[in-house]
């Protein structure tokens, strides 16, 4: 049950986008089709749930026993830039037509900070790993849903006539925070749920 | 380009909050008030201005294929410096940043910077770039925070201008940060480009 909670409050109440601002470069970079918002979002997802898989047992099995935790930022972000690389290896080889797909993402998710803002939080919120790894599948829905829904209304403000300055990424930021009220309508879900499971 | 151009073009021609639209998440996490805004641009500026400088050192040392992860390891480590003394010398600012401190790593303006500018350019070049952007960045973070700590809170760097209960929460709060942001942009561009 507490399961459920956590992925309710990481897609809708505390998404990761419009409540805690990480990922914002993807958010307005590659919204401006729902296809291709999508596919970004299932990259992050796939990229998201190994980043994770891997730099937890790291933490824990090796920085933690050897005192080395003030080394946690530059440790992750080696391991997370050399798992994207090998990553896009691997699916060039193995699954061409997925490649095809993910391929020109999967470079951008490096640099994305969502990835490594979850692999930091996971171990700050001290989960244990089956609930790092919902906490993470859960956050990158939530990505991909607020890609999606937000390069929809994209797709129709671009056909809109707006004035000059606004036009472009202006146009786009009022738009994001319109969408960021719609969701602050979910907050006091989680712990409505949280109540009604007796948790 | 003398060194006074170079900050001055980091200021404002090449704003990177503003022109170049580069690192939006500290910009939009940080910023519920100018105080926090400023800290983070000030953290921000002290890692680009040190990156900027040692990457501009060795970058002749770097073979080319291997220069990215090499310069993110620069960045990380002067991240981690930046991180320690944060958190030792003033724990409070600490607990605003949190997260987005170790995400200065992923800042796209540094690593643009590193890439742009102090890959060709000399060190006391790089510095001054560093000064530059960092100072652009800085500023944009303050008014950003600082408007939307007006309209939200009805304060100014802490000091009370109107009442609380006058002030639209609304600023402090996400959709706040987008809808400032956007504006300020939109404002930037109408005065800038003519």
């Amino acid at each position: 049950m507490s399961y459920i909670v956590m992925i309710i409050t990481a897609i809708f109440v505390n998404n990761i986008v419009l409540a805690q601002f990480l990922g914002i470069c993807p958010f307005l970079g590659v919204s401006k089709k729902v296809d291709t918002a999508g596919w970004m979002g299932m990259a992050v997802l796939f990229v998201m749930l190994i980043a994770t898989l891997v730099t937890y047992p790291i933490y824990y099995g090796v920085l933690v026993p050897f005192e080395l935790g003030y080394m946690q930022t530059i440790i992750y972000i080696l391991v997370i830039a050399a798992l994207v690389q090998m990553v896009e290896i691997i699916l060039k080889k193995t699954m061409p037509s997925l490649y095809s797909a993910l391929g020109v993402f999967l470079p951008l998710i490096t640099t994305n900070c969502t990835i490594l803002g979850v692999a930091i939080n996971v171990i700050s919120k001290e989960y244990n790993l089956g609930e790092a790894m919902v906490y993470s599948l859960a956050t990158a829905l939530g990505f991909t849903l607020a890609m999606v829904l937000f390069a929809g209304i994209r797709e129709q403000t671009a056909i809109t006539k707006t004035p000059k300055a606004m036009e472009g990424t202006p146009i786009a930021l009022i738009t994001a925070g319109l969408l960021a009220m719609a969701f602050m309508g979910f907050s006091g879900v989680d712990k409505g749920l949280a109540q009604a499971f007796g948790l | 380009m003398s060194k006074l151009g170079i900050i001055i073009n980091g200021l404002i021609k090449e704003n990177p909050t503003f022109v170049l639209l580069l690192g939006m998440c500290p910009t939009l996490g940080t910023t519920s008030s100018a105080i926090n805004g400023m800290s983070m641009g000030l953290a921000t500026m002290a890692v680009l201005i040190c990156s900027n400088f040692v990457i501009s050192c060795i970058k002749n040392l770097i073979p080319d294929k291997v220069h990215i992860p090499c310069y993110i390891v620069v960045i990380a480590g002067f991240v981690t410096v930046v991180q320690l003394l944060i958190k030792a010398y003033a724990p409070d600012v600490d607990a605003k940043l949190g997260l987005f401190i170790p995400l200065i790593v992923v800042n796209c303006v540094v690593l643009g910077r590193a890439e742009s500018f102090a890959a060709k350019n000399g060190p006391v070049d790089s510095i001054c770039d560093g000064v530059g952007i960092g100072l652009g960045f800085t500023v944009a973070l303050t008014l950003i925070g600082l408007c939307r700590e007006l309209l939200g809170a009805g304060t100014a760097f802490d000091l009370r201008l109107f009442p609380e209960q006058f002030g639209a929460l609304t600023f402090v709060l996400a959709p706040g940060a987008f809808i400032t942001l956007g504006f300020l942009v939109a404002i930037f561009n109408k005065v800038t480009k003519k």
